[in-house]
């Protein structure tokens, strides 16, 4: 145990430091400004787990806004009905079980469709991702279709920040270990992977899990920052979104994924001044970008071996 | 039965407008191996073209089989330009790129479309003008069949027929084929690439516009963003027949378009987008290929 401390204290410590830093900000930044920071850092964990499925293992899905949906309602749901009000850590009890929910829907879609391939595979993702949304939408007791009202607004910039920590380390440390190597063979070429006794099957409905267990937690921390859900917040436009950030990012790069998680969602904010050009400015911008950088910001590098590549030719 | 025969009818109609959406996603997957995106929003164009152009033509006023044929023709034509246009600008580039960049600027097109869409024939829905007098052909026994209800699965089928007369009998249609056999050797073979792609695109954009126009026609309101959802549900119906296949794209939107008024009539109406999906994920588990594909052997 005290070896697990050590070995994760700078992480500890980068945690703890969220929340001073979180006090800190409110100073310095309008309510807009730190509002638009909270949802980056949603969307950075939301990329980052979706590049673990889609960028590292090669496993296209459109549905991880359904993920996020099931995280939404379940961590909503314990903070609402089920986590006694004025006991402190509603929240991280909510997340958790937001994640668990979300991993185990991961697991029950998984082992079914990860059995189909490619674009077979998105499509049946996409459609589960709009079944949870319909039957969310007709169960009553969460709201249906009018949502959710009244979820304690517990989330703020240290927690969703400490997430994101928490996930970008958690997942580059799994993908940049020999357990990630598997993982980046079976998106290079699944069947000789198979052939070289990796479990494919196994793997894939792994990564998948861990993926949809991160969303749930976005969607926990979305739901407990702004205190209200609506299942038009899940749509498979969401799912859309969120694999726009890990294609343009650059397919199984971390920090591209981060960048253009930070990129897509600034973008709209900046354009406001265009007022209803706005989101045609957007997609002009998003087609010239992919246009200019067809394999993503970063392609499959991370920034560091991209910057230290630099730094060697420039020598 | 009377409601059983209704909802057939209505079933059909609508099978026949996703049948004529998916297919234009077939015809793109199979020699891209694209998702389109932009085509449901290519069919959204092509039912705006129609209300305008019967608009300045004056075919708005007075309602006419002509009237109606000129604005369709004149609708499809618009949109195999500017599905042409799409697929030069936004895929071309692209296409020695990984596969799923183009994805993303087909989803970028398909947002410049709806966005440009509001921007340009503004927000709010608009009423399709009745180029069609709405008449009821059998008015006995509580089912309702109108002249629009059998235009529309009329003009279906024989658009249908002159695509296949077109893939299976003519000079383009079989580079079409040979292109989405193998891309690499038809280009060896000396089939010019890029005019098969470019006349593709074109092709497909024409039937989403005539989908287009038909569903102005049969439902009324139509707006900037029609074109998201059935898009989807085309989509999802190539896939349902089998991605590539064309006979497969018609059976997968009429089952799509049954299955769904069905659904809507006797069951419930919310869960009607759901049971669609729910039908999609049941075949691709018994057939990962889809109703009519081919299980694609792997070699190593």
């Amino acid at each position: 145990m005290p070896s697990l401390v050590r070995a994760n204290a700078a992480l500890l410590i980068g945690v703890a430091l969220m929340w001073p830093l979180g006090a800190a900000l409110p100073a310095v930044l309008n309510a807009y400004y730190l509002q638009i920071i909270v949802y980056i850092g949603i969307n950075i964990i939301l990329a980052v787990s979706l590049n673990l499925i889609n960028g590292v293992t090669g496993q296209f899905s459109l549905g991880h806004a359904g993920f996020m949906a099931i995280g939404a309602y379940a961590s909503a749901a314990v903070t609402m009905f089920a986590w006694p009000s004025g006991l402190p850590g509603g929240l991280w009890a909510a997340l958790l079980a937001g994640g668990a929910a979300a991993a185990v829907a991961g697991l029950i879609i998984g082992i079914p469709t990860l059995r189909l391939r490619g674009d077979y595979l998105a499509i049946a993702t996409l459609g589960f991702g709009e079944i949870i949304r319909v039957v969310i939408v007709n169960t009553e007791s969460v709201g249906g279709a009018r949502g959710l009202f009244g979820i304690p607004s517990l989330a703020s910039f240290a927690s969703v920040y400490a997430c994101a920590l928490i996930c970008v380390v958690l997942l580059w440390r799994l993908v940049y270990s020999p357990k990630g190597i598997p993982l980046a063979a079976i998106r290079e070429d699944e069947m000789a992977a198979a052939a070289m006794g990796i479990d494919t099957t196994r793997l894939k409905i792994l990564a998948f899990m861990t993926g949809s267990f991160w969303a749930g937690v976005a969607g926990g921390l979305f739901a407990h920052f702004i205190g209200y859900i609506h299942t038009n917040s899940f749509t498979f436009l969401k799912s859309i979104e969120i694999v726009t950030m890990v294609v343009l990012g650059g397919m199984g790069s971390f920090s591209g994924a981060i960048l253009a998680a930070i990129a897509l969602t600034v973008l709209p904010e900046l354009l406001r001044f265009g007022a209803e050009y706005r989101m045609i400015i957007y997609s002009i911008l998003l087609i010239v970008m992919m246009l200019t950088r067809p394999r993503g910001l970063l392609g499959n590098r991370e920034i560091t071996t991209w910057l230290s590549s630099k730094l060697a030719t420039a020598r | 039965m009377d409601q059983f025969l209704q909802q057939l009818v209505n079933g059909l109609t609508w099978g026949s407008i996703y049948a004529l959406i998916a297919l234009g996603y077939t015809m793109v997957y199979g020699v891209l191996r694209l998702i389109n995106f932009a085509h449901g929003d290519v069919y959204m164009v092509g039912a705006m073209c129609a209300f305008y152009f019967a608009h300045w033509l004056g075919f708005a006023a007075g309602p006419s089989l002509v009237g109606f044929a000129v604005v369709m023709f004149l609708s499809m034509t618009a949109c195999a330009a500017l599905g042409a246009l799409i697929e030069m600008v936004a895929y071309r580039p692209l296409r020695h790129q990984p596969r799923l960049s183009m994805l993303i600027t087909a989803i970028g097109v398909s947002m410049l479309l709806e966005f440009g869409g509001q921007r340009v024939f503004g927000p709010d829905p608009k009423f399709f003008p009745q180029l069609i007098e709405s008449r009821s052909l059998l008015a006995g026994g509580g089912v309702v069949l109108t002249n629009i209800d059998v235009l529309v699965i009329g003009v279906s089928l024989a658009l249908m027929i002159g695509l296949r007369w077109i893939v299976l009998k003519t000079r383009i249609g079989m580079a079409l084929r040979a292109v989405s056999f193998s891309y690499d050797t038809s280009a060896l073979m000396g089939i010019n690439v890029n005019t098969v792609l470019t006349c593709t695109f074109m092709l497909g954009s024409a039937l989403a516009a005539a989908a287009g126009t038909m569903v102005g026609l049969r439902n009324p309101k139509i707006d900037p963003l029609m074109g998201l959802v059935p898009g989807i549900k085309a989509f999802v119906a190539a896939v349902l027949g089998g991605i590539g296949n064309f006979p497969g794209a018609v059976a997968g939107g009429l089952l799509m378009g049954l299955t769904e008024t069905f659904v809507a009539a006797y069951l419930s109406s919310t869960y009607r987008d759901a049971v669609a999906f729910v039908i999609l994920i049941g075949v691709l588990l018994v057939k990962p290929a889809g109703l009519f594909g081919k299980p694609v052997v792997e070699k190593v």
